[in-house]
This record gives C-alpha cells, sequence and structure tokens, in this order.
C-alpha cells in the first residue's frame, strides 16, 4: 500500500474546544473565535504565528472566509473542507500533511458546526436536485439498521440487544455526566434509556447522539519544533481515511453487521503506527457512536473484540471508564453532542486531556501503561453499507 | 375476424375502512359492510398501472399501439397521465398514450375507440372517489384500477369477442365536479332516475337490436353508474329482469366510479367460461351498453390476481381518522423537519427506466445486479458492460428492517427494509400495505408503484414493496 503515513512528523501543541450544546446566545463566528483563540493560548501563540488554516464544517459555512473573516485572518491561505461527519477529522488530516509537507511552519485545524438554528428535530440535509427515487430514511433508521442484522446474525434475542445498546448509552451519559464542556452532564439510568420513546427500529431517544452547536481547534507544528510551544506535545502516529463503493445498499454480500470502511480504515492505521494488537495498545479510544448500535459494531471493526463477541464485553464493562479500554470517556456524541464538523476535533481534544493527565480526576482513564500509551479517534460520516471513514492513533511519546 | 378482450386486470387496493366506523365517529353516514380505500401513497394512476401490470402478468400480451387512462379523478391536468403507465409497461416511444378523463364516460369513449380501431389498444381506468365527511358519497364509493387489452385473433387469443352495443346520450345535470373540489354535488335523486331510465331503455333495445341478441341470450348483465337508484332499477326498465345480474361488490370495495364496470366485468371473466354472453351497461351522463360473447380461450386463460381474491386480501383495520388524513380531510401537524421537496425534472427523465419500469444494470461480466443501474460494475469493475433487467416482477428478501418513527411520512411511521432480490440486487426500500409488527429478516416481499408523495404539484411515482401474503 502506497498509504505510508506520517508517523511521529507532526506534534500537536494547542487545542480549544468550546461547550457543546443548544448555543441559542453564541453564532458560528462566537464559536470560531472562542474555540480558535482557546487553541492559540494552549499553545502560547497569537493568530499571526499561525501559517496556514483547514475549517470543516458540513453546512454551517462555505469556503475559508467561514473563519477567516471573524477571526481576521491576515491574508493566509484557509481551506475549507467537507466529509460529512468526518469534516473535522478532515481538517486536522489535511493540516497535517501540510506541515509534514514542509509547506507550513504552524497551522490550525478547526471543525464547528451549528444545528440548532434551524428548527427542525434531528440532523436534516440540503439534498440536492434528484430524481426522487431515493428511500427517505432519517439517520437514526439508516443505522438501526445494524440492531436486528447484528443481533440475528450473532443469536441475541430483541431484549439481549436492547439491554446492550441501553449499556452503551448509559455509559456514555455516566462519562458525560464528568464533562463541564458535555451537551448532557447527567447520568440517566438503563430502566430511563430502555423505555425512552421510540425514535427508530429499537433506537430510543437516548440511543441517539445528541444534536448540538460547538467548535474545536487543534494547533500543529513538525514534530521537531513541538517543545518550542508545549512541554506535554501529543505525536500524530496515523492518520487514515477510507471511501469507497459504498457497496453496502446494493450488494447482498454486505450484512449490515460491519462497517467495511471502518474495517479498512482502522487496518490501515494500526499499520501506520506500528499497532499489531489494538486491544492491548490503545490505552483509550474515542469512537463515532452517533447511534448506539454504531459503537457496538466499531468494537469489531477497530479490532477491540473478536466479531461476535463486543455485545458480551460491552455488558462486562471492558469499554466503562475504569475499564481495560476505555471507549469514549468525553461522554461520545452521545452525551458530549454532535455538532458535525467539530466531532473530528473535540475526540482528539479529549485524546489531549487523557495522555497529558489533565481530564478531570473523576473521569481520569486509568488504562494507561507503557504497553498500553496511544489513544484513537474513529469519525465516520454517511450511513452503514456507504460511509467515509478517519482513524487516527496519538501518543505522547515519539517512537 | 373476431375483436374483443385479449387481456384484462384489476386492481383492488389492499385498505378497506369499516362503514360503521363513519357513523362511530361522526354519528352520522357510514352503514354496513365496507369500501376499497386506496393507500396515502397511491392514485388513480398508479391504480391503473398496478392494473395493467397484473394484466400482463397474466399472459403474453403483444404491445399495444395506444393506450388510454381514464379517471374522473386524474392525478394531473395538463400533463398526461398515461404517460407514466406508459413508462411502467415500459412500451416503447411510438405507442401513443393518451388521458381521456374528467367524467365518469371518458372510459366508455376509450373502449369504445379502442373496439373500433383495427390495431392493439390497451385501456386503463383508476378511480380514487369521496365525498364529504357523513355523506353517502364517502361511504358508498370506493377506490380500485382495471385494464383491458384489446385486439384482434390475429394479436393473441381473444377471450371475449365484442359482439356490439348502442349508446344513448342526453344532456342533463346529475352529478358534477369543479376541478379541485374534493367532493361531487348532485342533483335530487329521483330527477336523475327519471333522466336517465329512458337513456338505459334506448340503448339496451338498440344493442340488442344491432347484434341481434336478445335479453334470454345474455348470461350475465353487468349494470354500473353512480346514480344507485337508477342503476338498481334498470333491469326492470329495460326489460333485463330476466337476466342473471354480477355482483355488484359494493358491499366490499364500495362503488368505485368509472372504474367500477371493468373491475366487475374483470370479476365477471375471471369466473366466465366459453360461450357466455356478458352485457355490460353502465350509466354515466346517457348509459353505455356493450356486449362480448366469452371464447374457447377463456377456458385456459388464468388470471395471476383475480379481483375475488384481491377482495377477500382487504384489510378492515383502517382507523376513520387515517381515512380522513390520506384524502385530506384532517389537515395534521407535520413533524418538525423540512417539507418534501419534488423531484426535479432532468433527473428524472434520466431515470425513467429506473423510477417508472424498476430496470437495474446487470454486468455481463460478472452478473452483478446494481439499483439503481450503474455504469461500472460492483464485482470486477467493468465499465459501460452491462445490461437493463427488470426487477418490477421479482420477489425480494428482508435482509434487516427498521420502523422509522422521525422520518416525513404522510402516514408514519415508515418501514424501511433492505431487500435482496431473488437471482440478484440489493434495494433499501419502503414497505407500504404492512404493519410494523409484521416486518421480519426474511420477510418475502414484492414490488408495487407507487405516488411517494406531491410537493410543488409534482407528483413523485417509485416503487415501494408489499408483503407476499399467502
Amino acid at each position: 500500500m502506497g498509504q505510508r503515513g506520517i508517523k511521529d512528523q507532526v506534534a500537536i501543541v494547542g487545542m480549544g474546544c468550546t461547550k457543546f450544546g443548544e448555543h441559542w446566545d453564541r453564532s458560528v463566528d462566537d464559536m470560531v473565535i472562542e474555540a480558535a483563540h482557546a487553541a492559540y493560548d494552549s499553545a502560547g501563540i497569537v493568530q499571526d504565528d499561525v501559517d496556514a488554516f483547514w475549517v470543516g464544517t458540513l453546512g454551517s459555512g462555505t469556503s475559508g472566509l467561514t473563519i477567516s473573516k471573524p477571526l481576521k485572518i491576515d491574508y493566509k491561505p484557509v481551506t475549507r473542507v467537507e466529509n460529512m461527519c468526518a469534516s473535522g477529522s478532515e481538517a486536522l488530516r489535511n493540516a497535517a500533511y501540510a506541515v509534514a509537507s514542509g509547506a507550513f511552519d504552524v497551522v490550525m485545524a478547526i471543525g464547528v458546526e451549528k444545528l440548532k438554528d434551524n428548527g427542525m428535530s434531528g440532523l436534516t440535509g440540503s439534498p440536492l436536485p434528484d430524481d426522487g427515487t431515493k428511500t427517505e430514511l432519517s439517520a437514526p433508521a439508516s443505522f438501526s439498521f445494524l440492531a436486528p442484522a447484528y443481533a440475528k446474525k450473532y443469536g441475541l434475542s430483541e431484549d439481549q440487544m436492547k439491554d446492550v445498546l441501553t449499556r452503551i448509552a448509559w455509559k456514555n451519559h455516566y462519562n458525560g455526566a464528568r464533562n463541564p464542556r458535555a451537551q448532557f452532564q447527567k447520568e440517566v439510568s438503563q430502566d430511563k434509556i430502555r423505555n425512552a420513546p421510540l425514535i427508530a427500529g429499537q433506537l430510543g431517544v437516548f440511543d441517539c447522539s445528541g444534536v448540538s452547536d460547538g467548535s474545536a481547534a487543534a494547533i500543529m507544528c513538525r514534530a521537531e519544533d513541538a517543545h518550542k510551544y508545549t512541554d506535554n506535545p501529543l505525536y500524530v502516529k496515523a492518520l487514515s481515511f477510507t471511501s469507497g463503493p459504498g457497496a453496502g445498499p446494493i450488494d447482498s454480500d454486505y450484512d449490515y453487521s460491519t462497517f467495511t470502511e471502518v474495517e479498512r480504515c482502522a487496518t490501515d492505521a494500526y499499520a501506520q503506527a506500528g499497532v499489531t494488537d489494538p486491544r492491548k495498545e490503545i490505552a483509550m479510544a474515542e469512537v463515532h457512536d452517533c447511534f448506539t448500535p454504531t459503537e457496538l459494531v466499531l468494537m469489531e471493526d477497530l479490532g477491540f473484540a473478536e466479531r461476535g463477541t463486543a455485545w458480551q464485553e460491552v455488558m462486562d464493562g471492558t469499554f466503562d471508564l475504569d475499564g481495560e479500554l476505555p471507549v469514549n470517556p468525553d461522554g461520545g456524541l452521545k452525551s458530549f453532542g454532535h455538532p458535525i464538523g467539530a466531532s473530528g476535533l473535540r475526540m482528539l481534544f479529549e485524546c489531549w486531556l487523557q495522555l497529558r493527565g489533565e481530564a478531570p480526576e473523576d473521569r481520569r482513564i486509568t488504562s494507561l501503561t507503557n504497553e498500553r500509551k496511544l489513544a484513537m479517534t474513529h469519525n465516520l460520516g454517511g450511513r452503514p453499507g456507504e460511509c467515509v471513514s478517519f482513524a487516527s492513533i496519538v501518543g505522547a511519546e515519539l517512537g | 375476424m373476431t375483436r374483443g378482450i385479449i387481456g384484462y386486470g384489476a386492481y383492488v387496493p389492499y385498505h378497506r375502512l369499516k362503514r360503521s366506523a363513519i357513523a362511530d365517529a361522526l354519528g352520522s353516514g357510514g352503514g354496513k359492510g365496507t369500501r376499497a380505500v386506496a393507500s396515502y401513497d397511491e392514485d388513480a394512476t398508479s391504480m391503473a398501472a398496478e392494473a395493467a401490470r397484473k394484466m400482463h402478468q397474466s399472459s403474453q400480451l403483444p404491445t399495444p399501439a395506444t393506450i388510454t387512462f381514464s379517471s374522473a379523478t386524474p392525478p394531473y391536468l395538463d400533463k398526461t397521465n398515461a404517460n407514466a403507465i406508459h413508462a411502467v409497461l415500459d412500451y416503447p416511444s411510438d405507442v401513443l398514450a393518451v388521458d381521456m378523463v374528467g367524467s365518469g364516460r371518458s372510459v366508455h369513449g376509450a373502449i369504445q375507440a379502442a373496439l373500433h380501431d383495427s390495431r392493439v389498444a390497451a385501456v386503463t381506468v383508476g378511480e380514487v372517489r369521496t365525498g364529504r365527511p357523513a355523506s353517502g358519497d364517502e361511504a358508498t364509493l370506493g377506490d380500485a384500477g382495471a385494464a383491458l387489452m384489446i385486439g384482434s385473433d390475429s394479436d393473441g387469443p381473444v377471450l371475449a369477442e365484442w359482439i356490439g352495443g348502442a349508446s344513448a346520450t342526453g344532456e342533463f345535470l346529475d352529478r358534477w365536479r369543479q376541478p379541485g373540489w374534493n367532493y361531487s354535488r348532485v342533483w335530487e335523486e329521483r330527477f336523475g332516475e327519471a333522466a336517465y331510465l329512458p337513456l338505459v331503455t334506448e340503448a339496451v333495445n338498440t344493442a340488442f337490436k344491432n347484434t341481434e341478441v336478445s335479453a334470454a341470450d345474455v348470461d350475465l348483465a353487468i349494470i354500473t353508474g353512480l346514480h344507485s337508484r337508477a342503476v338498481r332499477v334498470a333491469p326492470s326498465a329495460a326489460g333485463l329482469s330476466a337476466v342473471p345480474a354480477a355482483p355488484d361488490l359494493i358491499s366490499s370495495i364500495g362503488n368505485c366510479g368509472s372504474a367500477h364496470n371493468l373491475v366487475s366485468l374483470c370479476n365477471a371473466l375471471d369466473t366466465a367460461s366459453a360461450g357466455q354472453v356478458l352485457m355490460l351497461v353502465n350509466l354515466s351522463d346517457g348509459c353505455d351498453v356493450t356486449l362480448f360473447r366469452t371464447t374457447d380461450a377463456i377456458d385456459s386463460y388464468k388470471s395471476s390476481s383475480p379481483v375475488a381474491t384481491q377482495i377477500e386480501a382487504g384489510n378492515d383495520n383502517l382507523p376513520y381518522s387515517m381515512f380522513l388524513t390520506w384524502r385530506g380531510y384532517l389537515d395534521r401537524e407535520p413533524p418538525r423537519r423540512p417539507d418534501p421537496i419534488p423531484p426535479a425534472a432532468p433527473p428524472t427523465l434520466r431515470s425513467v427506466p429506473w423510477k417508472y419500469s424498476l430496470k437495474a444494470s446487470r454486468d455481463r461480466s460478472s452478473g452483478a445486479v446494481h439499483m439503481p443501474p450503474m455504469r461500472v460494475s460492483l464485482k470486477g469493475g467493468a465499465v459501460d458492460d452491462m445490461e437493463l433487467i427488470s426487477m418490477a416482477n421479482t420477489p425480494a428478501t428482508v435482509a434487516t428492517y427498521t420502523i422509522d418513527r422521525l422520518a416525513y411520512s404522510p402516514s408514519p411511521p415508515t418501514i424501511g427494509i433492505v431487500i435482496d432480490f431473488d437471482g440478484g440486487g440489493r434495494f433499501t426500500s419502503e414497505l407500504t400495505d404492512a404493519s410494523p409488527d409484521e416486518v421480519e429478516i426474511g420477510m418475502r416481499v414484492q414490488m408495487t408503484f407507487r405516488r411517494f408523495l406531491t410537493a410543488d404539484g409534482v407528483h413523485n411515482y417509485f416503487w415501494k414493496a408489499i408483503p407476499i401474503r399467502d
């Protein structure tokens, strides 16, 4: 494979992240200014120190002007990227490559989304003119296809499946309750999650991520320059992205119990980072838990659990905050909220806090050891069978 | 040369409204029995298309020279509704598609034109009949579609030979409706009766005279019309009292307007044997009488979907409130979601084989089936080595499913299914004419042509799946 990666060439030296939630009092501009300046402050720099910018957003702005106008950027390159729900990760990836290429010394990747200004329930798109033949299912409905398919394949009853999904939502609410930036900072009982009104298939309201406003940003430079800015940089070990033929909806071989794009993306990321046993080497992962069955399936696609066993690992607490491999310690999309373009960088922000020991004590992971010291983010856009997938691996040490 | 009916098909929608449900809700109206109800995703065009599909599924028929669509409830004005049916049936572009719509009599004009032609002609009809809540029309009318293929023995086996007929016309005010009204007005019933009966008598007598057939020769009289009182007394007025009358189907599906005459004819043909004389009498702004004699071919003909079977298969669980919602009498709060958008004309033109006749593309080298049709193969990557194949009559199996309570639908929740077609091909579809608790992995389904929604006055037609119920 010609995808060689840029392991240890680029460092993350500053990050900022707004609180996520229903920001009736804040505009896209307000959130961009808050996240960008928090990132500058974190790296100990001023805006003019940044040589180039990347902004990821699905629909909260077009072109580099989305951030250059509110931030008053001084005539520098600003690139706006979009890759559905992975737009923030895409900003990070492209900005990191620009540093690795040697073209720029210091760059910023920022993601932003304002979803709560349109007055609608759930996520809405801006469909292109078409022939009217697409079956118009909502996002939760598309992801709920995973639940009966997974349950049938591995012999779970409907009730068992509901228990598994419920426990994932419960865990992410538990983690979010310990995160002052999260949209939902309350623990929710499994009973309440289980009995919530249904949205699609087996998914109730608590199985769905929060529709949210927010922004997050990262400052990056070459690895050798990292200590000019911080004593505790994170180093990029892997950045992987896959977009495929969208085969699932048209290929009967696809069984809705996996994301082929994620499996391929994870394999590539592990190869770039030199990870051979993710279950033993990854200390924490922020994954794209847009809906609870997504997180379940991702545990297998990312190699954290053997096929057909993730549901049992979920029930055993393997991915809990104090578990063997904590997943979504910041609450995930579920309770941190999902402002589309910001989510990928929000995931990285949690790795930033946890690997630097800056996470609040009550949600600090305990899984870090000498053998297990890497953090992973996984971000996807689209729907089962036809999605784009991003994975990154970062670590606090070189090598 | 023998000329007559060489193919036929009827479509009775799945839903029934119990007439008692009307009185239960409103304290008046209703009555006994049920009426057929077009689902929220059906209209006169889609039901005529389904009837024509059933007709084609029953036997090998030639491609007609013309296809007509008739209805008193046509979905479009200005735009020809018959073109959608022409596209569903995948007829070539040299087939003339024409609407003969507006009044209940239009379909009989279409039948007369087809019989007097020398070429093969498809005649289709569809009706979605309604009336204001608690009205007689609301309770007694019904929804259905029907299709006939008219041709000569050189075109295929004639099932029922046309032996002649007659018409009588008179100008009088019985039933009327302005474009845009969702109900009809009628004059005093006894006046209509008085106006109709002389015309019925005249048409029947002239038909007998023209054909040298007498009432004693007729095996079955199919007498229909929206003026039920005139229909009821017509046999005695026209000297047909001794002629066996076809079941009127009104207690089960209602009076399906201009489609009713043909649905009843299809029902009669389903059980007819060779050598029977069928007399078709329709009262609509006059009277049209058409006589057919079944041939030996009827004995070996088997309908793919007999009318009686479709009537039997009806589901009468439809709440009256849902019926009112579907027909637009209840303006319910929509979900907090974007308004649906209409299909755009250029992409629709590009996808006619897919959108209307459900054509997939099959890779000649790998055999992989692509829905919608694609140019580059999913298996092996061959470019532009595809053939179009029709999936419209291919059964499929549910691979996974969901009940979507968030998506916009005039009748939530939406049942989303991923289906695998027998012989290859996968598609994400909507399951209709089904309840959420019926769906499961492994369920068998078949495709049906539906109207998904109407936005900006554009009707969006495409295909959905329905359960195959044994």
